[in-house]
């Protein structure tokens, strides 16, 4: 599963919201993520890098991948 | 559904070229987290509105493209003394320094260490990352004893390049500030403790209570050589050793906000007041008035700039137009000193006098040097204690008058130059009346009335020992 289909996360859930192209593909917020719900895609994104993402179950809303992420705009996250 | 986002910073950045959402910053740089850390605690101080940045030098230079509040950029390591003025100037506002270890810790580090000993009202974000990253890794001051960077490609060696400098520790020797700490953004507990030390040194500044410094533990990958990953770790093993994590400094508590200051007077309210001091006369052209040009010379500590002083105090009490110019070196006592005064009926160009009319010397050294440079017809006065070991230039006249002995004996030795100034009234080589040279004179003692006397005193016997062995002659 790709960002581009993170509708199909169960919306009533918390869980991180990454664009794609903001994304630099450092991997902090994947090795800091405690339930190890992200991983980088297998996918390059307009930058030419790997970018992280969801996948797609074990959020619970923390934010340590938001706080750990040096980008402003690749993750946000969302809770109902 | 709420979110957690970004807040503080502008929606597209824009630079060059097209509008941007991402930093400039590499994959893995700690500046990006700091920069969310600071603006979410700005945005939720409610402080954005009174939040000013001063930029850097260094990587951290673009900081005013994404944060959204006021933002100054500085000179090289100049960041404390911009914030300096603008929390003089702006008190309502809330001064960040956002700055790395080559701006602060190297080229600006005295102004880091002014500011802070000053206590001025502003939170200090110091970016260490143990190297100098926009220029491309070479050593920083921070830079760990044996790190490779491209200037250090051995490693840091300490016999030649010093050991890290330990900002807070050395910020810590000074008594004002309010807060220091040293925090990292390596991995997320450590960020947390960062997010708490940054609100802290904002809520500091929203209360007016003084100097926060936070230095964060930094990663940079591209400069450390490693994966991001990596070079967190690097940070946490590495850098913590020798820059150990911790608050050093919380006196938030006890600190006492800052007090509203009373408005500073205006220019006219100033000058009023200095008026009111002087009472200055004011010149009065005269195109009759013959020019004159005079030096005064001998060491340092026999009086030769207060005589100067009281010659031009003289003129300006005859509303003439008048410069004293001293020169000196850095002795306080004992080294050369010498004075220039030009007495005028308009007004004068220079100060500097190259040629004079009159010169008084007070030592052998000065009669050598500046005898030779008297216009022909002027006049040299020396004290009798100088050797005239070369003839004065044709036309110049020599008097040679014992004012250092005279005023031995008259048991005031410190006033020879009275000595002088009775002489340069008595040859009426000034174009200055008597009495404004003795009310000069009274001037000069304005603080000390019972010396008034005195030197009037000194100033007649001069007169009367010029009167016995000067031939009348000389005048003029």
């Amino acid at each position: 599963m790709s960002v581009h289909e993170s509708h199909t996360v169960q919306p009533e859930l918390p869980r991180p919201v990454f664009d794609a192209d903001e994304c630099k593909g450092c991997g902090r917020c994947v090795a800091a993520c405690p339930k190890q719900c992200l991983r980088l895609s297998g996918r390059l994104n307009s930058r030419g890098v790997k970018p992280a993402e969801y996948a797609g179950e074990g959020c619970t809303g923390c934010a340590i991948c938001f706080y750990n992420c040096p980008e402003p705009y690749a993750i946000t996250i969302a809770k109902p | 559904m709420t979110q957690k986002k970004t807040v503080g910073m502008y929606e597209s950045f824009v630079r060059s070229g097209q509008p941007t959402r991402a930093t400039h910053y590499c994959a893995g740089c700690g500046h990006g987290i700091i920069h969310k850390l600071i603006t979410e605690a700005m945005v939720e101080l409610g402080l954005q509105d009174r939040t000013i940045i001063v930029n850097p030098i260094g990587c951290g230079v673009f900081g005013y493209y994404y944060c959204d509040c006021g933002n100054v950029g500085a000179a090289h390591g100049r960041a404390p003394a911009v914030g300096t003025a603008i929390n003089r100037g702006r008190r309502e506002a809330v001064v960040i320094s956002y700055q790395g270890d080559g701006d602060l810790g190297a080229i600006g580090f005295n102004n880091t260490f002014q500011a802070a000993s000053r206590g001025e009202h502003m939170a200090v974000f110091f970016v260490n990352n143990a190297t100098y990253g926009m220029t491309g890794g070479q050593m920083a001051p921070t830079t760990l004893v044996g790190m490779k960077t491209t200037t250090s490609p051995f490693g840091r060696d300490p016999l030649t390049a010093g050991y890290p400098l330990h900002v807070c520790e050395v910020l810590n020797q000074l008594k004002a500030p309010v807060l220091i700490e040293r925090v990292s953004v390596a991995d997320t507990k450590r960020i947390m403790q960062a997010r708490r030390a940054v609100r802290k040194a904002l809520e500091i500044q929203r209360d007016g209570k003084g100097y926060a410094f936070v230095e964060f533990i930094s990663p940079c990958p591209t400069n450390m050589g490693l994966d991001s990953i990596r070079a967190a770790i690097f940070c946490m093993e590495e850098m913590e050793r020798e820059f150990p994590l911790g608050c050093m400094r919380d006196n938030s508590a006890t600190a006492v906000p800052r007090a509203p200051v009373a408005p500073a007077p205006g220019v006219e309210a100033f000058f009023a007041q200095s008026e009111r001091q002087h009472q200055a006369p004011v010149a009065e052209a005269d195109e009759a008035f013959k020019e004159q040009r005079l030096k005064f010379t001998g060491f340092g500590g026999q009086g030769i700039l207060s005589l100067g002083i009281c010659v031009a105090e003289a003129a300006r009490l005859e509303k003439r137009f008048t410069t004293w110019f001293p020169s000196y070196g850095p002795e306080q006592r004992g080294g050369s000193a010498a004075c220039s005064v030009v007495v005028s009926g308009k007004p004068i160009g220079s100060p500097a006098v190259d040629r004079p009319d009159v010169l008084v010397c007070m030592n052998q050294p000065s009669y050598e040097r500046f005898a030779p440079d008297v216009r022909p017809g002027g006049l040299v006065i020396v004290d009798a204690s100088v050797p005239l070991t070369m003839p004065a230039p044709a036309g110049v006249r020599v008097v040679s008058m014992p004012a250092i002995d005279l005023s031995l004996r008259l048991g005031v030795p410190q006033a020879a130059n009275t000595m002088m100034l009775a002489a340069l009234a008595w040859l009426e080589v000034t174009g200055l009346r008597s009495e404004h040279l003795l009310a000069a004179l009274d001037a000069s003692f304005k603080k000390k009335p019972a010396l008034v006397e005195k030197n009037r005193l000194l100033f007649s016997e001069a007169t009367a020992w010029l009167e016995r062995h000067v031939p009348a002659e000389v005048r003029g």
